[in-house]
């Protein structure tokens, strides 16, 4: 059976591939490489990871290119880690492609790395959020856009401990199994033990678990007082779709959920506090121009992953023409001085020199109330930014001490 | 309570096996007539979840589980017509293509016409919730669900074994040419478990919708399963997938009870296991045609 998945899961990628959306351009193009899942669990992030980017290539090809030259990005879908790492490899062998940017997933994005690393060219991971990227795999040409594991664990957290679900509470944690989701479980249960609460039961879900019956069963034999997930891309969905059937009466909270995930939960189904790293009521005029044209094109909001990937592209594009070059050192050379970022929130945001990754505002959602919606995008209630206006940046992230990135 | 708790997840195993068969028993079916793998299985099953969305628009929960399987066994109609039957008598790896390439041309469709990103689904807030008998917790809506799949299961039984139309299926599986020989075409009878088989497979597709994610790739995960399933029961054999299904769901509730990292494995444990000692499967028959 694994083979007939095997062979599933390749044919969609080549279906996917038979899509491109840009054109192989001419030589005095800026060609990049852009990998990210397009199909499987993370496959939905994807495909707003790929809608947000058009807009910004679209904007600077427009607006004069970089440097004069027109943009080229070549959008594949990484598949796998396996995968993910041969296709970087021919996009900078066959290709051409100056850098590479992209990932969702955490696993892919670190054979990805491995490749840049190799290769010694720039990887923007935009889209990962394990920290073992930013931490014991961190290398000297990867640059980290979204926000890590510790942010979200950090920024919901805190939200948890103003709703009193931590101290003294009995938690029950379900992980997803594999990078991402053990990095997310590590920050979390340190995060509940710091904070007087106790971690009572941690359950490995595989990523391509639909029925989560058999754990809804455990989590009321363990009789917890807060469930926290631990899961990845649509599981959340799925999750909390059964959790609402199962009707079990413990609070849930999570340290990882999407907006596109929540949207697909369906009314009534999803309740508690979560963590993103952008949402689209941001109120900048930067955020609310890129939603107007994000609806005009697509007739939907944009979700956290198109918004990262519109920001990102505009920050190599900025590297690029202040350094007047596509080469790798000078555009390392660039970012580890440090210079803030527009991110189209109400705080800009700069890369860490030591560690590469991004210093910027997250925010904390729950869900309005049944019959508040206006439209099936309007489930969602934001909170303010963490860190508050008046806190430094760096106040949710890990430490020089605590953070064992070397270069 | 050790002992309850265990018993707790085998009586929620049974309840997901009745979910599987649902998928199962139709492709089983016309794996047994028609000698072809539909692999294609799948996408009906997401095409009717996703019909059935639709629908609920307009009409509410209840019109769609119904109206959304008539709709796709219609389709059903077509995909005999046109694709299926061109493959009964060839290689059985031309249909295994064929199916195969339907299924990826219908997940793109479903891509396009939907969108990648997963839609939200829900059931009406009145079959939400759990029922609980003696110790033991159920949702209410997998009871439903469950009753749902028991009226289905005694139908199909009856249909096959107490009128001619199932006399003519089932002496079909068997010696398809003393059929054509006593002057019966199998045709309609093919097209007919065609539709009945997607039809089942779209039912279950509008049943699920409300409680697993209603995304493109949502055939693709079900066939998988489906496919286990039939392979551990046996060509051929009702009797046979409906134990199939009821295994592979306590398995795999009984593994997640003590390993659930190991949970989406066991199945295909199982599958080999069975495989091993019993190479067509648990109450396979012989039949001729295949061997």
């Amino acid at each position: 059976m694994t083979t007939r998945r095997t062979v599933l899961k390749a044919s969609a990628a080549a279906a996917a591939l038979g899509f491109p959306f840009v054109s192989r351009g001419q030589s005095d193009r800026i060609r990049i490489g852009h990998l990210t899942p397009l199909t499987g669990f993370l496959g939905a992030l994807g495909e707003y990871a790929v809608q947000g980017l058009k807009i910004a290539v679209d904007e600077i090809n427009k607006g004069g290119g970089v440097m004069g030259r027109q943009l080229d990005v070549m959008s594949e879908d990484s598949v796998n880690p396996a995968t993910a790492a041969t296709k970087a490899q021919r996009m900078l062998d066959q290709d051409r492609v100056a850098l590479l940017m992209g990932e969702i997933n955490s696993a892919s994005a670190k054979t990805i790395m491995q490749v840049a690393a190799r290769e010694k060219r720039l990887f923007l991971q935009v889209g990962a959020r394990s920290d073992v990227l930013r931490g014991a795999d961190c290398n000297r040409y990867t640059f980290h856009v979204d926000i890590p594991v510790t942010v979200m664990v950090n920024a919901e957290g805190q939200a948890l401990l103003r709703d009193g679900l931590v101290k003294g509470k009995k938690i029950f944690c379900l992980t997803s199994d594999y990078l991402f989701g053990h990095d997310l479980a590590k920050a979390a249960k340190a995060f509940i033990t710091a904070n007087g609460g106790s971690v009572i039961g941690d359950e490995l879900t595989a990523t391509d678990v639909t029925d989560f019956s058999p754990y809804l069963l455990k989590i009321r034999q363990a009789k917890p007082d807060m469930v926290a997930t631990n899961l990845g891309g649509n599981q959340v969905t799925n999750f909390v779709k059964q959790y609402a059937e199962f009707g079990l009466p413990y609070a849930v909270a999570g340290f990882n959920l999407n907006t596109a995930d929540a949207w697909a939960a369906g009314e009534g189904n999803l309740g508690g506090v979560w963590p993103t790293v952008w949402h689209h009521e941001v109120d900048t005029p930067g955020s609310k121009a890129f939603v107007a044209e994000f609806r005009k094109r697509y007739g939907k909001p944009p979700e956290n992953h198109a918004w990262i990937e519109y920001v990102s592209l505009h920050i190599l594009a900025r590297a690029m023409n202040e350094t007047r070059s596509t080469d790798t050192d000078k555009l390392i050379g660039f970012f580890e001085k440090q210079p803030e970022f527009d991110l189209l929130k109400p705080r800009k945001g700069y890369f860490r020199s030591w560690d590469h990754q991004l210093m910027q505002e997250a925010y904390t959602f729950t869900v309005k109330p049944r019959g508040q919606a206006k439209d099936k995008w309007d489930t969602l209630q934001f909170g303010p930014a963490v860190p508050a206006a008046n806190q430094p940046l760096e106040l949710l992230a890990t430490s020089k001490a605590q953070n064992t990135c070397k270069m | 309570m050790q002992l309850l708790f265990l018993l707790e997840q085998v009586l929620n195993g049974l309840v997901l096996g009745g979910y599987y068969l649902l998928i199962a028993l139709g492709l089983s079916l016309i794996f047994s007539v028609g000698g072809v793998v539909n692999l294609a299985h799948g996408a009906f099953y997401a095409l009717g979840a996703y019909l059935s969305l639709e629908i609920a628009r307009f009409l509410g929960f209840a019109p769609a589980v119904v109206l959304s399987p008539i709709a796709v066994a219609l389709l059903g109609i077509l995909f005999e017509r046109f694709i299926l039957r061109r493959f009964y008598t060839a290689d059985p790896i031309l249909s295994l293509l064929v199916t195969f390439g339907v299924a990826l041309v219908a997940e793109q469709a479903i891509r396009m016409a939907w969108g990648a990103a997963p839609l939200p689904a829900t059931m009406p807030q009145a079959l939400k919730g759990n029922v609980m008998a003696g110790d033991f917790l159920f949702s209410r809506y997998r009871l439903l669900l469950l009753a749902i799949v028991a009226v289905i299961l005694a139908g199909i039984w009856l249909l096959l074994n107490k009128t001619s139309f199932g006399r003519v299926v089932r002496a079909g599986i068997q010696r398809p040419d003393m059929v054509a020989a006593l002057g019966i075409r199998l045709q309609p009878y093919m097209t007919a478990i065609v539709m009945l088989g997607v039809g089942m497979a779209a039912l279950g597709g509008a049943l699920f919708a409300p409680i697993v994610i209603v995304h493109p790739a949502m055939g693709a995960e079900i066939i998988t399963v489906a496919f286990v399933v039939v392979v551990i029961g046996g060509l051929g054999s009702f009797w046979g997938v409906v134990l199939a299904a009821l295994l592979v769901g306590v398995v795999r509730g009984i593994t997640i009870h003590f390993a659930p990292a190991a949970g989406e494995a066991s199945i295909y444990v199982l599958m080999f296991l069975v495989l091993m000692f019993r190479p067509r499967g648990l109450l396979g028959e012989r039949i001729e045609k295949f061997e």
